[in-house]
């Protein structure tokens, strides 16, 4: 009972982290057919970015500056970086971010150093917050939890309450069509394009300290924030979120299961010592969410909530 | 009344002169440069390094079989060199080991046949899945496939020997040729004749109406299934081979390695083919070669010199993406023809500001990254350059930095609005 309670906890946070980072690229995905892969790498400039204002001022500056400044640095790669490449096409976009998210990780390891930097959690969150099962929880899980949240209804308002997000929408499907009727377009894909890089790093932010801030943590995300941007469905904010939250607690649980495929697989004759067998299920939680990407690329291209294909 | 209206249509097909000097000339100028090489008796250092720039040419013109001439841009295209490599591998074992018939008889020289095919078997699979899409989702299906496969590398401990990887001796089975495969010289002609098996076969692949149809898929994939042709057959096929050949490639390095381990089927070398193609120019068929050669000196070279030649590789990398699309084949192309219609003084005049320009950028970021790199190891190495030793916190290096790229932007500016002056 508390294996679940807890991992469903943790599993829901990690969801909406993932969330976080990947509301940024569905947006930026679906209005410009671009696939960034630099997105992760602003996730992590914005960890890296916290811990250098921790050591100078505090946590609470760094949650507003950081993602500030990492959204200005993402809407200046759109405005000189990826416009110019736009001519060339989408393949050349695709491999721009991806030469982008080389050149970041290197970068990082040269001004931060190559080994895990030791970002903490801010002294004021640093208690247990509820006690379950006789383990205690960590109040800074349930602060994720909360910006997350938080962050879910503002972009939620914003999107589907205001001007702005009606015209986001309808570049999401008619760029050219609001072009026509007046609204700058490349000025939208850039403040869009600033706004999701800014995410991702608010991502990084409260992230980075939960889980390690170090410069492989990008390739790492990376990946995992394009199988939910897939699965969920191009263009779908609800298709990501709920795509986040499948990933997350699937991978959480998966942690957490320890059985081998010989403890299942017994009664067809599979032994627990042999070498399929003894592959347990929580070494393959890393795999997971690959599968389940390449599934839902062959069986339902469109994503769970997507209306238009990849 | 006559009538002597008689169409005679323009011979547009090129004439066997053509054909010779445009596909015959440069492979037998490439056999003339893989004899003359040993000739110059190189080092065991020359040797290994050629070895690899071998063995990255056939692997970078397998890749852009997909996304040159293909357009299908694959993220996890290592996962067929590993595979092939790790065939020839257990190929090589059971030469080794020499119990059964067909393999105690089977030359480590023919191995590369072996990793041929199980590339082709790994694309067959594999590809069969993936290749009903193209575009965006055809790339991350490949992405998700490479982190599957590379997963399941590390797991499966008896096929691909764990962290450690699994490791032959060459030294076996039957001599081909003479050559008992033992010194480098050997394994030089033993890569020479598959890398010139492999380009020419692979070149000899673009001129068939297979090759052909792939070019046509890429370009317009809905024109082809009008002429009667499924894309998607096409792209399988090509995906096949595309797989075969990086198998090859797996397997000469492989033999020249003579150890394999999972890190080969990962997602790190699979970019960096990528890298080696686009960066060579993915439009010229010699374009990989031309990146395979580059990449593979600054790899084993400019790693010597500085430990930031990746950020280098990642600069030179953008570069190429913004400003020349066609890669380093495309610009050497490109000033060939420039130079051959506006003689040297012409074309030089054009580029006067942007090559000062660029040149000036290039040194205020060298002096940066390199002055940067030696302040965060924490050595205490001060950057020497031109005999003018520049420590991070001198002023003379952030005057060093920040004039040539000032300077260099400036010019471009100034080009920018000369080109604008010009053509109002």
């Amino acid at each position: 009972m508390e294996t679940i309670l807890f991992s469903l906890l943790n599993g829901v946070i990690y969801g909406l982290l993932l969330f976080m980072l990947s509301s940024g690229l569905t947006l930026i995905f679906s209005m410009m057919g671009i696939l960034n892969f630099a997105h992760a790498s602003f996730y992590m400039l914005g960890a890296y970015f916290a811990y250098s204002f921790t050591q100078v001022t505090s946590f609470w500056l760094a949650l507003i500056f950081a993602p500030i400044l990492v959204g200005l640095f993402g809407a200046a790669v759109e405005r000189w970086g990826l416009r110019k490449v736009h001519a060339n096409g989408h393949v050349a976009e695709l491999l721009f971010t991806f030469g982008l998210a080389y050149l970041i990780d290197e970068v990082v390891k040269i001004i931060w150093g190559k080994n895990t930097v030791d970002y903490q959690i801010p002294h004021a969150l640093d208690f247990p917050l509820f006690e379950l099962f006789g383990a205690q929880y960590p109040a800074y899980r349930m602060f994720i939890l909360v910006v997350a949240v938080a962050m879910l209804a503002v972009l939620w308002y914003l999107l589907k309450r205001t001007r702005i997000g009606l015209i986001i929408q309808a570049s999401l499907t008619h760029p050219h069509m609001v072009g026509h009727l007046g609204h700058n377009v490349p000025r939208i894909f850039m403040a869009v394009f600033g706004a999701g890089c800014a995410l991702a790093a608010l991502a990084g932010v409260i992230g980075g300290n939960y889980l390690t801030t170090e410069p492989s943590m990008a390739t790492f995300m990376g990946p995992v924030v394009f199988v939910v941007v897939v699965v969920g469905g191009l263009g779908s904010l609800e298709g990501a979120f709920i795509a986040s939250l499948l990933i997350g607690l699937m991978q959480t649980f998966a942690i957490s299961i320890s059985a081998s495929f010989g403890d299942i697989f017994g009664w067809a004759g599979l032994s627990p010592t042999s070498e399929l067998g003894s592959i347990t299920i929580s070494s393959l939680a890393p795999m997971l969410p690959f599968l389940m990407l390449v599934l839902i690329l062959m069986i339902r291209p469109n994503g769970l909530m997507g209306t238009r294909e990849v | 009344m006559t009538d002597n209206i008689s169409i005679s249509p323009v011979n547009l097909a090129p004439t066997s002169a053509e054909k010779f000097r445009a596909r015959i000339v440069p492979l037998l100028f490439m056999v003339a440069i893989l004899l003359v090489i040993p000739l110059f008796s190189p080092s065991r250092t020359a040797y290994s390094l050629l070895a690899a720039i071998g063995i990255n040419i056939v692997f970078a013109l397998s890749y852009n079989m997909l996304l040159g001439r293909g357009g299908l841009l694959s993220f996890g295209h290592a996962v067929y060199f590993g595979l092939g490599g790790y065939a020839a591998m257990h190929a090589m074992r059971a030469v080794e080991l020499g119990e059964s018939g067909f393999w105690s008889g089977f030359p480590i020289f023919g191995l590369p046949i072996v990793g041929f095919a199980a590339g082709a078997l790994a694309g067959a699979i594999i590809g069969w899945p993936s290749c009903r899409r193209s575009g965006t989702p055809f790339a991350m299906i490949s992405l998700g496939v490479a982190e599957l496969i590379a997963a399941a590398g590390f797991m499966f401990a008896s096929v691909f020997g764990g962290e450690e990887g699994i490791t032959g001796d060459r030294m076996n089975g039957p001599e081909l040729f003479g050559l008992s495969m033992g010194p480098l010289s050997d394994i030089y002609i033993f890569i020479a004749v598959w890398t010139f098996i492999g380009t020419a076969s692979m070149y000899a692949f673009t001129r068939t109406p297979l090759g052909k149809l792939s070019e046509a898929t890429r370009d317009n994939p809905e024109r082809v299934q009008f002429i009667g042709f499924s894309p998607v057959r096409i792209r399988y096929m090509v995906f096949i081979f595309a797989g075969a050949f990086a198998g090859m490639a797996g397997a000469m390095a492989a033999v020249n390695y003579e150890i394999f381990t999972p890190d080969a089927l990962s997602l790190n070398p699979s970019g960096f083919v990528l890298l080696m193609a686009y960066i060579g120019g993915i439009r010229y068929f010699p374009g990989p070669i031309v990146g395979a050669i580059v990449l593979t000196l600054m790899q084993s070279m400019l790693s010597d010199f500085t430990e930031a030649w990746l950020l280098y590789l990642g600069v030179l990398f953008i570069s190429i993406v913004t400003f020349a699309p066609s890669g380093l084949s495309g610009v050497m192309y490109g000033s060939y023809t420039a130079v051959r219609q506006e003689g040297l003084g012409g074309s030089l005049q054009k580029v006067k500001l942007k090559l000062p320009a660029f040149t000036l950028i290039f040194l205020g970021m060298l002096v940066l990254i390199e002055t940067s790199v030696r302040k965060s190891n924490g050595h205490g190495e001060v950057f020497e350059f031109f005999g003018l030793s520049l420590p991070f916190t001198s002023p003379i290096t952030w005057l060093l930095i920040a004039g040539p790229i000032i300077a260099g932007v400036a010019l471009l500016w100034k080009a920018k609005t000369d080109d604008q002056g010009d053509q109002p």
